[in-house]
């Protein structure tokens, strides 16, 4: 009876510690990574000390909201990379649990769609839980605070996935322009529909 | 003549069961005998969600390309088939693309013969009512919301059967 009582107890705890622990809210110090990118070279965010910040983008091969937002996914790093927010795109899914998802799969499309950014895999699913991603593509900004990487916006990109152009919030890009102007962004979380993220049970 | 006429019945039965429970939606989706309803903006499938009675609603956001989603879309049609005197209302509402209704969703539908009511949500500006299904919801799919007059619990997670039963069952009392 007492070890019902227990295992309830824990059980308890636990969920509630599943519901609110990991994941950042904005502000929080994000942590650096280095992970495997398509081009076989480990990526941390250090590696770009010239940078003001970080569109990290979780983001899959197989997720259909994510090929959706693919040439947006370019269109930012292309539009911010020059103005020192580059974009990182991190593959979260388990290739066990999502063959699409696998590191090989991951260069082919790379390959195809020329991504101009690194293209990396949560090689132990390590990162993802840490910024509390949950969906592809779920996207965190993040302004360097001396050595620190802060949390400025967590989100959606935009609020149309099936038509860019008829998109009429452009929530990344606005966060990212006002970070430059030395402004916190006037929408500083969304949410959005997305692929939950693959890990093995 | 008469096998048409039979999967017309099939067909139109549910609908027309659905049409007392479900809110007006924006347009209907209707091709080779099925019909759905689609909500291009979530403030018409809203009412949905506000109903209270000793029916047990059971909502399921999913889409034929989700395959968490899909695994687990047997269970919600058990539980439609084999619901016996329970008041049970499941409805699957896909998430699937506008342009995909007519080659993804129709022949997904048609294949699996589903019996459960099946509406199409296209509204983009997800941002904008996610919180209003649950506060609590990221947005991943699956998702599921369970009601009835008294309680509420929203699940964002793929359900085994037992787990899904068990949940039901938590409203509805085991089926004899």
């Amino acid at each position: 009876m007492k070890s019902i009582f227990l295992t309830t107890l824990a059980l308890l705890v636990f969920s509630s510690l599943s519901a609110t622990a990991g994941g950042y809210s904005v502000g929080d110090k994000a942590t650096d990574f280095r992970l495997m990118n398509v081009d076989g070279k480990m990526v941390s965010m250090a590696d770009f000390p010239s940078a003001s910040g970080f569109i990290v983008i979780f983001t899959c091969n197989h997720c259909p909201y994510s090929i959706a937002y693919e040439d947006r996914i370019i269109a930012l790093d292309t539009k911010f990379k020059s103005r020192g927010y580059p974009v990182i795109a991190i593959n979260p899914n388990d290739p066990d649990v999502q063959p699409e998802d696998s590191f090989d799969a991951m260069v082919e499309r790379a390959q195809e769609k020329e991504f101009p950014f690194p293209y990396l895999l949560d090689e132990g699913q390590k990162i993802y839980p840490q910024y509390g991603a949950t969906r592809t593509p779920h996207v965190f900004v993040l302004q360097k605070d001396g050595s620190d990487f802060r949390v400025r916006y967590i989100g959606a990109i935009d609020n149309n996935h099936e038509d860019a152009d008829d998109a009429d919030e452009h929530y990344v890009e606005a966060a990212v322009d006002a970070l430059l102007t030395g402004a916190a962004p006037a929408v500083e979380s969304t949410k959005a529909i997305g692929c939950s993220i693959k890990y093995k049970k | 003549m008469r096998f048409l006429l039979h999967t017309l019945t099939l067909v139109l039965l549910p609908a027309a069961l659905s049409a007392q429970f479900l809110p007006p939606s924006s347009s209907i989706f209707e091709r080779d005998g099925v019909v759905i309803p689609v909500y291009e903006n979530f403030d018409a499938l809203a009412p949905l969600f506000d109903q209270r009675s000793d029916t047990t609603v059971i909502i399921n956001f999913w889409a034929t390309w989700c395959a968490p989603c899909v695994e687990e879309l047997p269970y919600f049609e058990e539980l439609t088939r084999d619901h016996g005197t329970r008041k049970i209302r499941v409805i699957l509402v896909s998430l699937d693309f506008r342009k995909q209704l007519t080659n993804r969703l129709l022949p997904f539908l048609q294949k699996r013969q589903m019996q459960s009511t099946v509406v199409v949500l296209v509204d983009p500006d997800a941002n904008g009512w996610i919180d209003r299904v649950d506060s609590s919801w990221s947005g991943a799919i699956p998702a599921t919301l369970i009601f009835n007059a008294t309680r509420r619990e929203f699940r964002e997670q793929t359900f085994s059967r037992e787990e899904l039963q068990s949940l039901v069952n938590s409203f509805t009392g085991i089926q004899e």
